[in-house]
């Protein structure tokens, strides 16, 4: 695209060969090496930070970390943490999508709860044998979430608008218009109180639960999703065009890969998996949709989720567990006196510094290579007798 | 003002009227003229006279400072070159230390520790995009858990077990900042003597126009906080820094064009850390007059998006402070009115039909096909919205800021002119 090819647009076109490449065992090794080490050591100066915040407030970091650890020791905690990753999960993979075509989808919050409405409003209506009822509902919220998805996608595809900025609005618009269509529309009028939900699922529409009130079916589904998003992404010849647009978009549309239908297609399915987060809670366990009982903010949680994840598979499986399980300890640390929001801000550190240190070790790696290149050149020219 | 290009030749102006629009400002006081005599007809057509009320214009004016401040955080850090995702957190991060500064030490300490918590906020968000080269969305986004959960844990520790106070929320303060009405406008005192007011007076008649004057001015000058006061003359004086000084120039290269900025001598990062901590103070300051002007403790979920909003009127104002400050005030009006008077929204439909049919003539005028068939369309849309519906739901008028602002980034931005490098990493000597 560039008329004059610059150095750093090669340096960059050769970045994306290397993403895109398939390399050596003993080069993959290495490359995992140093990000599992950078993401453990992230981790690590976290819980440090975290600490000396623990520390100024007035509270013991030992006894908060001891309390950590000990609850997760138990092995009770276990079910809680899978329960608990499960939205995570769909959250994580649906903004990683978006991430591999180098969009970012901060829209998942707004996109989950608009399927979550309309999954239970329509769910509800309808009359179908049991397994074919629960994934008819589970479809409609994927419709649902990429329909929500599709209005950035439009507004990015023939405006050029930003999706940051519009998925951030939309979030917001989503909340009011999700407001207004349950008042009213979609409100069971028998139900009084602040309890207010949609009309529950008959039966046939919920899924039942792998361990009686603990483990809901939902994370089978989402471990499939992930799956999926790892065959779709990094194994088949679309997720190739796509990651490859997302590397280098001026590269891809040379190679004859349309940029625009890329974004168009990777928002539909990041906001169609966006759509599955609230699932767990509409046919697992309150069987509909209600503004105080559909658990809320787990679209920013899933950025997080992914980022530590680094938008990988089983990334995004270990870091869900890992928040699934932090969460999960709130109780315990609130019991021993220490606030449960730590939990949070935790998360949060854990994500910053992460990101940070992978700058950091993407840097020191430049320069180690830049220095390697540079001695080799002193070497060969310093032959010349002084 | 922000500096224009002048067209090497001037237009020869063949009527009165052409020459007065050619200046900018004769230009803008007549638009000004022109929508209020509008918004007058449709006041006496309507006889709702709180479109125009001081209550109205008072509640929007203490509506609009925080968003405006959030605007302006956005405005400071896309001008030096960050994207600013993250000003709710910050504006969190203000809220809470103005409460508990509010709390302890009175309300000016509180406004102050408000600005330094939202600063605090703005050099982390600044150490791990501009130090560490981190993608810009990334941090903010972490800003905002940052700013809830973060508020929240210190609550906790701080509040719970105090009269009052509690997890989500901190004790009541015990004084705020003082208010004060001008005088002889508005009917302050002058050495103890309550002098007359002549706009109270004068909106109280109702007279077309006048009365309108008289509403507004009584609402922009009575009652009105210290806080307030400071919130807006921060406005032209960003102007004044950013389009006015040496410091002001360095900071919007860095932002435009960082590599030219940096060969003339311009510390680039420096200059974004600056930008970043002005940023953070900005929201602080809003969140602290959240908690403090608007309230009189901190409560969690006090920000309510407004963070968000402001970014809006980044993009609203075309990253200039004041169409920050204009697009601050429509937000701002637009809630005070529901506020105040909830049912006079179906007015401003009227007024909205009006406006298109003055547009309607204008494009006429000047024999622009689609911009008139454009405000025919919208004039009889709202025209019958104004005659059918007869309440707006209060849940899809919440999200007004947030469409208006997808309208203009879809329908506008050949005119958008965002700062160029404004989200794209930079460090220093890596570009050849």
């Amino acid at each position: 695209m560039n008329p004059e090819p610059e150095i750093p647009v090669v340096a960059g076109v050769q970045n994306s060969v290397r993403k895109l490449s398939t390399p050596s065992q003993a080069e993959a090794l290495r490359t995992s090496m140093v990000t599992i080490g950078s993401s453990l050591a992230a981790v690590v100066i976290a819980l440090a930070i975290c600490a000396f915040l623990l520390l100024i407030t007035g509270k013991n970091p030992w006894d908060a970390y001891a309390k950590i650890i000990e609850t997760g020791a138990n092995g009770d905690k276990l079910l809680e943490t899978l329960k608990r990753a499960t939205p995570l999960i769909f959250s994580a993979t649906a903004v990683a999508v978006g991430f591999k075509m180098n969009l970012f989808n901060i829209g998942v919050e707004g996109q989950y709860l608009f399927a979550a409405l309309m999954a239970s409003a329509i769910g509800t209506k309808l009359n179908l044998p049991a397994p074919l009822h629960v994934t008819a509902i589970l479809m409609l919220a994927m419709i649902a979430g990429a329909a929500w998805a599709s209005i950035t996608a439009i507004l990015k595809v023939t405006r050029g608008v930003n999706e940051v900025i519009s998925t951030i609005m939309l979030n917001f618009i989503a909340l009011s218009v999700i407001q207004w269509l349950f008042e009213n529309w979609f409100r069971d009028n028998e139900a009084e109180g602040l309890n207010v939900k949609t009309k529950l699922l008959p039966t046939s529409g919920r899924m039942p639960d792998i361990v009686e009130g603990r483990l809901g079916g939902m994370f089978i589904v989402a471990l499939l999703t992930v799956f999926a998003y790892w065959i779709l992404v990094f194994k088949s010849r679309f997720g190739f065009r796509l990651r490859a647009s997302g590397l280098n978009q001026g590269s891809a549309t040379t190679a004859g890969i349309s940029a625009k239908r890329m974004i168009v297609v990777a928002l539909l399915i990041s906001g169609g998996i966006a759509g599955l987060v609230a699932m767990q809670s509409v046919v697992g366990e309150i069987y509909g949709y209600g503004p105080n009982a559909t658990p809320t903010a787990f679209g920013f949680a899933g950025i997080a989720v992914s980022l530590l994840g680094r938008h990988h598979p089983l990334g995004i499986v270990v870091a869900a567990m890992l928040f699934g399980f932090l969460d999960s300890t709130s109780a315990e640390l609130q019991l021993a006196g220490i606030p449960s929001s730590i939990v949070k801000v935790i998360q949060a550190i854990i994500v910053l510094t992460v990101v940070i240190v992978n700058e950091a070790t993407i840097r020191w790696l430049n320069r180690r290579t830049a220095e390697q290149t540079a001695s080799l050149v002193v070497e060969r020219v310093a032959v010349v007798p002084a | 003002m922000e500096p224009q290009m002048k067209p090497l030749t001037t237009p020869v102006s063949t009527s009165m009227l052409g020459s007065l629009m050619a200046n900018k400002r004769t230009r803008l006081g007549l638009y000004a003229v022109a929508l209020l005599s509008l918004m007058s007809i449709t006041r006496l057509w309507t006889g709702q006279n709180d479109l125009t009320s001081a209550g109205t214009i008072g509640t929007a004016l203490r509506l609009m400072v925080p968003i405006l401040l959030a605007g302006m955080a956005g405005l400071w850090a896309e001008r030096c070159g960050v994207l600013n995702i993250g000003i709710e957190g910050m504006m969190i991060f203000g809220t809470w230390f103005g409460g508990y500064g509010a709390w302890q030490f009175g309300p000016w300490v509180g406004l102050l520790l408000g600005v330094a918590g939202g600063m605090l906020g703005g050099l982390i968000h600044a150490v791990a995009t501009v130090r560490f080269n981190v993608d810009q969305v990334i941090s903010g986004v972490v800003m905002n858990i940052l700013g809830l959960f973060g508020a929240r844990y210190m609550s906790e520790l701080v509040f719970t077990g105090e009269p009052g106070g509690g997890i989500s929320q901190s004790p009541q303060q015990k004084s705020g900042i003082p208010k004060f009405d001008v005088p002889f406008l508005s009917g302050g005192d002058v050495f103890g003597w309550n002098s007359p007011s002549i706009l109270g007076w004068l909106e109280k008649r109702h007279w077309f126009l006048l009365g309108d004057i008289g509403g507004i001015g009584h609402g922009l000058t009575s009652n009105i906080s210290w806080a307030n006061v400071i919130g807006v003359a921060l406005v032209p004086l960003s102007v004044w820094v950013l389009w006015r000084t040496r410091f002001g120039l360095r900071l919007r290269s860095s932002g435009e064009a960082p590599t030219a900025a940096e060969t003339l001598g311009v510390k680039v990062l420096r200059v974004r850390y600056i930008g970043l901590a002005v940023s953070g103070g900005f929201a602080g300051l809003g969140g602290a007059i959240l908690a403090i002007v608007a309230s009189s403790y901190y409560r969690q979920g006090q920000t309510a998006g407004r963070g968000f909003i402001g970014l809006a009127t980044t993009i609203f104002g075309n990253w200039r402070p004041y169409g920050v400050l204009g697009g601050a005030s429509v937000f701002g009006y637009s809630e005070g009115i529901k506020l105040v008077a909830g049912d006079s929204i179906t007015a401003l439909f009227l007024f909205i039909t009006f406006v298109a049919g003055a547009m309607l003539i204008v494009a006429l005028v000047r024999k622009k096909a689609i911009t008139a068939i454009t405000a025919a369309a919208a004039g009889a849309l709202f025209f019958v919205a104004y005659l059918t519906v007869s309440s707006v739901p209060e849940s899809l008028t919440q999200s007004l800021p947030y469409v208006i602002t997808l309208i203009v980034l879809s329908t506008a931005s050949q005119r958008l002119r965002p700062p160029a490098q404004a989200g794209v990493p930079y460090q220093p000597g890596e570009s050849h």
